[in-house]
């Protein structure tokens, strides 16, 4: 009896410290960086953006940044990455190195001549899934504007289960003020590809609702 | 064919139709009223049987189970009782091997001031000085009859006159000397008369003290003997005494389990540092998980620490241990006490470093590489440092004193649980005895309403019967012997 009470004062502690989550809880984010012509002046923007996300991950997680230039789908594109260690010091550091990294990138940036934003979607599930997170986030930094060089393929489903793709800070094009479909018509056209790969689609052009995307 | 079709089976009229239909069916209902009565009340009986069976069943196991509970709490009263008396026996023992066992010594320090009273009493005696021999040799030399101016005898009466003033005055000093020696002895009496009185207070400080102890004694044994009869007054008492330790106990339990989460949240985030912030067993944190094993591992150090020292007894091997063992085992497990102290000082210093260093992240990653700002609120984190490094000490050693309210908790609980069981077995018992004499109610409420359904041929029926008793009642008195015998004596 005396051990019954034991072991139930136990059990309703362990149950009111946390609740318990099936399967891994790490969260995985995959940042792509469009920088093509005039759009890599919105780069100061997205470094605001990487630093954020940088102080909401936690130990665990995993994070990578890639460019989206004129073929993304390689790991050549990846600016950094990183899976940060379990211990929250460790962790700690590896972000201060990672925001290194990216503040070179942002100063010795080059505009590419094309967009492969589907290269980098294609990149971005594939190092995801290989990293085994529990929550996987694509962000697409970029006006959503794909142009590809003659030749490259990019008429590909995408296999997106389990992924949640957003859209960040999708600029308006001069011919988008001109006819506005142009624009209404891309978003559409990369929410169809999304959904129709099983994945969640949202745009966020405020940054400061990002903070629940990230921690969703 | 419809139910329409079936209801307009007689007549094209509804009226009629309904009116056929009603007759058919009160006759049918008539004609079936006994069967019907029977099975009505076939299942209305047995509705009851079983409802009543329930109850007794449940009552029965509720009078077990009170009796039950009467016996654990009388055990338990008189296991309380019996520690009570023998903590107050240990008490007494421990007054008399303290303050009577020297009793021997104080006793011959009494007689030898005693002694040493009489004798210098019987030294401080007032002798009266010696009447001086010559005074007789005085008196025949004033009676020489010769002549009273015989200058001899002026000289010898000169003389003797003064000698006589010289021993007056030696007497008179001696007699001064010795009183002066008696009062020194009477003087040097009166410390000794004040130990003897201090002495003797003592030893009537320590006998009250023991009357007081078995004045207490004597009140537990009558409670004692109370429990052993076990009698209403004992009842009622070790009742009222488990609720309120039951409530007591959960009470310092619950600020227990608060401090408890104070500390978890202490030492869960710089554990992460130790065994990973990432990984999970369960689906919970293994820091978490971590961190709760420490508190855990404490309270139970903590119960281990009461149990050695004898204030609880929750674990009997470890009360029935040699005091050598269990004295060994006070010292083992506060030392791995103070050393867990010590690991969670030291995580809630790494806790204060970790979230320094995180604040200074945050600033530089939020607030463009601003760690300035960041520093500038670090100068007074000393304090909140001291403050976690002190908590993380202090509170595995408060939660040592969890195990005196769980102690209580778990044997109050029994008896609060038996009460709540018996009360819910009552409460069942009386549902089920309620719901059988519903059930023999109902019964009858629904022959009575099966009757009123088929009032008509009923009537008809006390109608026709109503005329045959008043026949036979009348052929009945036709054979009473009481008017025949009335006939009898009218005749």
């Amino acid at each position: 009896m005396k051990y019954l009470w034991i072991t139930l004062i136990a059990s309703v502690f362990i149950a009111g410290c946390d609740s318990p989550k099936e399967g891994p809880t790490t969260k995985g984010v995959y940042m792509l960086l469009d920088t093509s012509g005039t759009y890599t002046q919105e780069l100061v923007k997205a470094q605001h953006l990487i630093n954020f996300t940088l102080a909401k991950l936690n130990p665990g997680d995993t994070f990578a940044v890639a460019r989206v230039d004129t073929a993304s789908f390689s790991e050549k594109d990846i600016v950094a990455k990183v899976t940060f260690d379990d211990r929250p010091s460790i962790a700690n550091r590896q972000k201060r190195q990672f925001r290194e990294k990216i503040d070179t990138f942002v100063k010795e940036v080059k505009p590419s001549g094309y967009t492969d934003i589907t290269g980098g979607l294609l990149q971005a599930v594939e190092y995801l899934n290989e990293a085994g997170v529990g929550k996987k986030t694509a962000l697409i930094f970029s006006d959503l504007k794909e142009e590809l060089k003659k030749g490259y393929v990019r008429d590909i489903p995408l296999q997106l289960q389990g992924f949640s793709v957003v859209a960040l800070n999708v600029t308006k094009l001069r011919s988008d003020n001109i006819d506005p479909r142009e624009y209404m018509d891309r978003l559409q056209m990369w929410e169809e590809r999304v959904n129709a790969g099983e994945g969640t689609w949202r745009v966020v052009n405020d940054m400061e609702r990002l903070e629940s995307i990230i921690l969703d | 064919m419809s139910l329409n079709e079936i209801y307009l089976l007689w007549s094209e009229s509804a009226a009629i139709s309904a009116v056929i239909w009603a007759v058919l069916l009160v006759t049918l209902t008539y004609l079936a009223r006994d069967p019907m009565h029977r099975m009505i009340e076939a299942v209305t009986a047995l509705m009851r049987n079983a409802f009543k069976q329930a109850a007794d069943s449940l009552s029965g196991v509720e009078q077990r189970l009170a009796e039950r509970n009467k016996e654990v709490l009388i055990a338990e009263g008189r296991e309380a009782s019996e520690h009570e008396i023998e903590r107050e026996f240990e008490r007494i023992n421990k007054i008399v091997e303290k303050d009577l066992a020297e009793y021997p010594t104080l006793h011959r320090k009494i007689s030898d001031v005693v002694i040493k009273l009489d004798e210098d009493y019987k030294h401080s005696a007032d002798v009266p000085p010696e009447a001086p021999g010559w005074a007789k040799a005085v008196d025949a030399v004033a009676k020489i009859t010769t002549s009273k101016n015989d200058p001899m005898v002026g000289d010898i009466l000169d003389s003797i006159h003064g000698s006589m003033e010289k021993n007056h005055d030696k007497t008179l000093e001696e007699y001064r000397h010795a009183s002066r020696e008696r009062h020194m002895l009477l003087k040097k009496m009166l410390p000794a008369w004040r130990g003897m009185n201090h002495d003797l207070k003592q030893v009537d400080q320590d006998v009250n003290a023991l009357l007081e102890r078995a004045k207490v004694v004597d009140r537990q044994m009558e409670s004692y003997e109370n429990i052993i009869h076990e009698t209403d007054t004992a009842k009622k008492t070790l009742s009222s005494s488990a609720l309120t330790q039951f409530f007591v106990a959960g009470f310092v339990l619950a600020i227990a389990i608060g401090g408890a989460m104070i500390n978890f949240n202490l030492i869960s985030r710089p554990m992460q540092e130790m065994v990973g912030g990432s990984s999970s067993m369960m689906g919970y944190k293994v820091a978490n998980i971590a961190a709760l094993v420490i508190i855990l591992v404490e309270v139970a150090m903590g119960l281990f620490l009461m149990e050695s020292l004898r204030i609880t007894r929750l674990f009997p091997v470890i009360g029935s241990m040699k005091d050598s063992m269990r004295i060994r085992m006070v010292f083992i497990t506060f030392a791995i006490l103070f050393m867990l102290a010590s690991v969670e000082a030291g995580l809630a210093y790494m806790r204060e470093i970790l979230a320094q260093d995180d604040a200074a992240l945050r600033a530089s990653l939020l607030n463009g590489g601003d760690t300035a700002a960041a520093a500038a609120g670090l100068s007074d984190r000393w304090i909140t440092t001291a403050a976690q490094m002190g908590m993380g000490f202090i509170l595995p050693f408060a939660l040592v004193f969890v195990a005196i309210p769980l102690e209580s908790f778990i044997h109050s609980a029994r008896t609060v649980l038996g009460i709540m069981a018996v009360s819910v077995l009552r409460s069942l018992s009386f549902a089920f005895d309620l719901l059988a004499n519903s059930s023999h109610y109902l019964g009858q409420m629904l022959t009575s309403i099966y009757d009123l359904f088929i009032f008509i041929p009923l009537w008809v029926e006390t109608r026709i019967k109503g005329t045959q008793p008043k026949q036979a009642k009348k052929a009945k008195q036709g054979f009473n012997p009481l008017d025949t015998q009335t006939m009898e004596v009218s005749s």
